[in-house]
């Protein structure tokens, strides 16, 4: 105990730090030509983009060396104040915030942005772990599944207020926390199943999905029906209320893709599912993207020398698209290395989370893999023109100092968690 | 560690699918594209100057000429003062509205066309003022000028390329320029030479911030080449002159070298009105004028049963099957009777009552009785219908008929010479014979040809049993065609031992039979007239109009220098209208002038403006019965 208090170093898993300092700094060269043209060069310049993520990176290190100094304890004992503290700045951007691009997700402090959402993540899953670890809790019981999807869904909805849809989807990440501490799988399977129904429905109408879910479970019931003859007597409730269930789902998802949602949210999923190909306009930054990864060949055109990158052709490419970047500059060797690098991390951290013996530090360090993985899916997704466009950053790559803290300080508490479980007993 | 599989799973299965989707686009897809297109370049091109079309006695037809173009650049468009601006292009204050929103909608940061094809006069003063004006300045381009107003079908026109082209074309971009019709769209890549090209590297504002790849893909210009055609201006011209007022079409042809002399369609256009700032609403007049459609042309499309002309293709025949020969002797009673029923009968006009009449006689008389008969021993010869037929109509087409010829020019039609199969499926269970098709002896029924084939048959007739594919094409580059698609000869299936007796029918007919007022002491001509008869259906009921007139000519008899075919449409007998048209061509062509200034005279003057009104007002009144 004493030596871990005079060396904050002390036991930190240093295959996570490396993997941390290789996506920032990798992710800083990718921003960097994405944002300097050929007559600016200069690296310190801090009116630039690519300067100020500099800063941000430079400051992310007082950070890490702050959250290294608290002991594990701190977090422990301390969620619920940062969770709360949390829900009070989601709350408060409603009111003090800044309106940008129709969404009220930044404070602004004398031109320095901050964004709230960046961060309520990490201290949720600090809150989901605390509430979990509780050796009473038991998941099976319907009462405490309701408490964890308190902790989950109420910053995701003052989020909704913004209103940021992609940083809402992130919370859904939650559910593989909750599967591995022992909830039933039906949560998940029955997501999948509605979103597949959801993407069927909107691309081939209500009305062909509706008569063939009810044909699939008409041939299920008869199947019972054959097996046992008693089968429909006993289920009968259950099976009206399954025909009930899904002719309601799948009208329903007709209605709100005809009636409730924005014609730009409608737009994205019919350009993904191919229903329109208007490439100039709604399409313009996923087709713009495809091309620029696709035109980097192998080893990509080389550093600075990807000219639809300098020619600045896909928008937001500093950001949410910064992963074209990677595609057209280092080619497919370089974005396939970037995935297996994030595939390395999330393996990482699941691993050390099950060697965790404390309850509390495993639900964090998987809440964070979750966190981490959804937000890879959703953006890289995007890029690659496989999801539809979604609005949320590659952690540790794109540029803006919110996003890049939240993730710093995500990582890090788990590498502060990990340091101190040999002496957690 | 059970319980994390889930997510290891699907992690492993993102990145596997993510990592495939890459290979996909950047392996797949980026091997296989152009490096340009996946790169941002801005392609310049260097435009050479389109060739010249000059004519057989190196007359020349088609050349260019400068114009100049107001562009307009929105973006950079700073206030201005309207009125004084309006002035100068000589435009409204709404007109100039409507042009700058229109550029705007096109792209704001993109160069459009603000006002096209400035007159001459306008250019240098506008030169001077326009500079003041920031956003907008003055392109020069290329555009055709006609130096002779004729043979507008023949040349064709250059227009901007279609949407349709420059999509799938991968050499046209959007506003380039192609030939759309005649010789400029046969020859377009002749013509057009080769443009070059500079790239550069460009940022998505469109600022070009360098050239690419060291010019590593940039290309010279190759200047487009003169084109020397067969047609004979003059004759062109003359023909063009004496089609005045009526409707129809003449091809004249070389028949020792299958050269077009002349391509004439009438009603036609002067083609400097598909040029410059009245284009377009010229366009729209000749295009959509579906009265008398000056831009269809009759000499290549018109599509007609030939008529008696074709009787001595069906003598030929005869000959060759030798079911007759040239004494056969046929008499004919007013008429031919091919069956029991009343109606069964062939009227005819010969006039040679129960005398026998032989080959010659019969072609320069046009006797129907003559060649039914022969055409029913053609096709009776063999043991059924369909084989006979077939064989009729082989020899039939060696003469270049009942198919598109092969000529160098855009436009045609196939025309039809039917055989057995054809009316095996128009009579069911093959019960059909040769008194069924007994109008095809004449020139009737189911035979359909265009005046370019009438004239290619005419030249194989005046070359007894030979031609060559007609074509229009003399020097490219003023060097002399190789292609030997115009120089290798094809020969019908008709002995040249035949073809003596029927060109001295066709003697016959300049010398006394019906174009004897047209004959000239100094040329020997040959010639055979025809009428067609023509028939519209209104509500199902078939009308008959004024027949069509048709002639077919060469001269001189022995060593022939012009094969031609004409058709004017509801211009009654062939022989008073068509034969003199024709008789005054051969003799403009032969000897450079015309002594016959008579006829010429009536000729030019003659007009059919009023038979063509009958037409329309037949129509309009039977259709408004109807309503």
């Amino acid at each position: 105990m004493r030596q871990e208090r005079n060396n904050i170093f002390a036991g930190i898993d240093w295959l996570l730090v490396l993997l941390y300092i290789i996506l920032v700094g990798f992710g800083w060269l990718n921003i960097y030509a994405a944002s300097s043209t050929d007559e600016s060069r200069e690296v310190f310049t801090f009116s630039s983009q690519y300067g100020k993520q500099l800063i941000f990176i430079g400051l992310s290190v007082p950070v890490i060396i702050l959250i290294l100094f608290f002991n594990s304890k701190f977090y422990e004992q301390f969620s619920s104040v940062f969770y709360i503290l949390s829900l009070v700045l989601l709350a408060g951007v409603l009111v003090l915030g800044k309106k940008i691009n129709g969404a009220t997700s930044w404070y602004n402090f004398g031109g320095i942005g901050l964004q709230p959402s960046e961060f309520s993540k990490a201290f949720t899953a600090l809150a989901l772990a605390k509430l979990m670890s509780d050796r009473q809790y038991n998941l099976k019981l319907f009462k405490n599944q309701i408490k964890a999807f308190i902790v989950i869904f109420l910053p995701a909805f003052f989020i909704t207020l913004q209103p940021d849809m992609g940083s809402v989807l992130i919370y859904f990440a939650f559910f593989f926390v909750l599967n591995r501490e022992g909830l039933t799988l039906a949560y998940i399977l029955f997501g999948v199943i509605s979103i597949v129904l959801f993407l069927l429905t909107i691309y081939f109408g209500a009305k062909w999905i509706l008569i063939i879910c009810l044909s699939i479970l008409t041939l299920g019931i008869l199947y019972g029906y054959y097996k046992n003859k008693r089968f429909i007597r006993f289920n009968a409730i259950k099976i009206i209320s399954l025909y009930l269930f899904t002719s309601v789902f799948v009208f329903g998802i007709g209605y709100t893709y005809d009636n409730i949602l924005e014609p730009h949210q409608k737009d994205r999923f019919d350009i993904l599912l191919g229903k329109t190909t208007d490439l100039k306009n709604k399409g313009y930054n996923t087709y713009q993207s495809e091309l620029t990864i696709s035109s980097g060949g192998f080893l990509g055109k080389g550093f600075l020398q990807g000219d639809r990158t300098q020619g600045k052709f896909v928008p937001e490419q500093e950001t949410d698209y910064i992963y074209s970047t990677v595609g057209e500059e280092w080619g497919f060797a370089g974005s396939s290395l970037v995935i297996i690098l994030f595939i390395l991390l999330l393996y990482r951290i699941i691993y050390l989370a099950e060697t965790h013996t404390n309850k509390f530090g495993r639900i964090y360090g998987y809440g964070i893999a979750s966190i981490i993985f959804f937000h890879v899916i959703v953006n890289i997704g995007m890029v690659i023109g496989l999801l539809p466009t979604i609005g949320i950053p590659l952690p540790f790559f794109s540029y803006g100092g919110s996003s890049l803290w939240g993730f710093t300080i995500l990582l890090f508490i788990f590498i502060r968690l990990d340091a101190h479980k040999k002496y957690d007993w | 560690m059970k319980r994390s599989f889930l997510l290891i799973f699907l992690i492993s299965l993102v990145g596997i699918i993510y990592i495939g989707r890459l290979f996909q686009l950047q392996i797949i897809r980026g091997g296989n594209q152009n490096p340009i297109q996946g790169s941002t370049v801005k392609i310049e091109y260097d435009y050479p100057e389109r060739g010249y079309i000059y004519d057989r006695n190196g007359k020349l037809l088609v050349a260019n000429q400068l114009s100049y173009d107001v562009m307009i650049i929105p973006k950079e468009v700073e206030p201005l003062d309207t009125l004084e601006f309006c002035n100068l292009l000589k435009i409204t204050k709404e007109d100039l509205k409507k042009r700058f929103k229109k550029a705007e909608k096109y792209a704001r940061w993109l160069p459009s066309k603000f006002l096209k094809q400035l007159a001459k006069e306008d250019f240098a003063y506008l030169q001077e003022k326009l500079p003041k004006y920031k956003g907008f300045y003055i392109q020069k381009r290329i555009i055709r000028n006609y130096p002779i107003k004729s043979a507008a079908n023949v040349v064709g026109f250059i227009a901007e390329v279609n949407e349709q082209k420059a999509k799938t074309n991968d050499y046209y971009e959007q506003g380039e320029l192609i030939g759309k019709l005649g010789v400029e769209k046969q020859y377009e890549n002749a013509l057009r030479g080769i443009k070059g090209k500079k790239i550069f590297k460009r940022n998505n504002l469109n600022k070009i911030t360098g050239s690419f790849k060291n010019g590593e893909y940039d290309t010279l210009a190759v200047a487009g080449q003169d084109l020397t055609l067969t047609i004979d201006t003059e004759l062109q011209q003359y023909g063009e002159l004496l089609m005045r007022g009526k409707r129809g079409g003449i091809v004249a042809l070389e028949p020792k070298t299958g050269e077009i002399l002349a391509l004439v369609t009438a009603p036609s256009y002067d083609p400097n009105l598909l040029v410059g700032r009245k284009r377009s609403p010229n366009s729209v007049k000749l295009f959509e004028d579906n009265i008398t459609k000056p831009t269809f042309d009759r000499a290549l499309k018109a599509q007609y049963a030939p008529g008696s002309p074709f009787k001595i293709i069906n003598g030929l025949i005869g000959l060759e099957e030798n079911v007759i020969d040239e004494n056969f002797g046929v008499k004919c009673y007013r008429g031919y009777r091919y069956g029991n029923r009343k109606s069964a009968f062939m009227g005819c006009h010969c006039d040679i009552v129960g005398r026998p009449i032989r080959l010659k006689t019969a072609i320069s008389k046009s006797c129907n009785s003559y060649f039914a008969t022969t055409y029913r021993k053609i096709i009776d010869k063999y043991e059924n219908s369909t084989i006979g037929a077939n064989k009729w109509s082989e020899h039939a087409k060696s003469f270049g008929l009942g198919n598109y010829l092969g000529y160098d020019l855009p436009e045609g039609q196939k025309g039809r010479i039917p055989n057995g199969e054809y009316y095996n499926k128009v009579y069911p269970k093959f019960r059909w014979g040769a008194t069924h098709t007994i109008s095809n002896a004449i020139g009737q029924g189911e035979v359909e040809t265009t005046p370019i084939q009438l004239a290619n048959m005419t030249a194989a007739i005046a070359n007894r049993g030979y031609f060559y594919t007609p074509h229009i094409i003399k020097e490219i580059d003023h060097k002399p065609i190789s292609d030997s698609t115009y120089t290798t000869k094809r020969n019908t299936t008709i002995n040249p031992k035949h073809f003596s007796v029927a060109i001295d029918a066709m003697h016959e007919v300049f010398k006394t039979g019906t174009a004897k007022w047209f004959q000239m002491k100094d040329i020997d001509m040959c010639g055979k007239t025809g009428t067609v008869e023509n028939f519209i259906r209104v509500d199902g009921v078939k009308k008959q109009l004024e027949d069509h007139s048709i002639f077919i000519a060469f001269a001189p008899k022995e060593d022939p220098k012009i094969a031609m075919a004409i058709f004017v449409e509801n211009g009654g007998y062939g022989s008073t209208i068509a034969a003199p048209i024709t008789s005054l061509m051969i003799e403009k062509y032969l000897t450079g002038k015309t002594k016959r200034k008579h006829i010429e005279e009536r000729m030019i003057n003659l007009s059919l403006q009023k038979e063509y009104d009958k037409l329309i007002q037949k129509k309009d009144t039977l259709e408004t019965g109807t309503k």
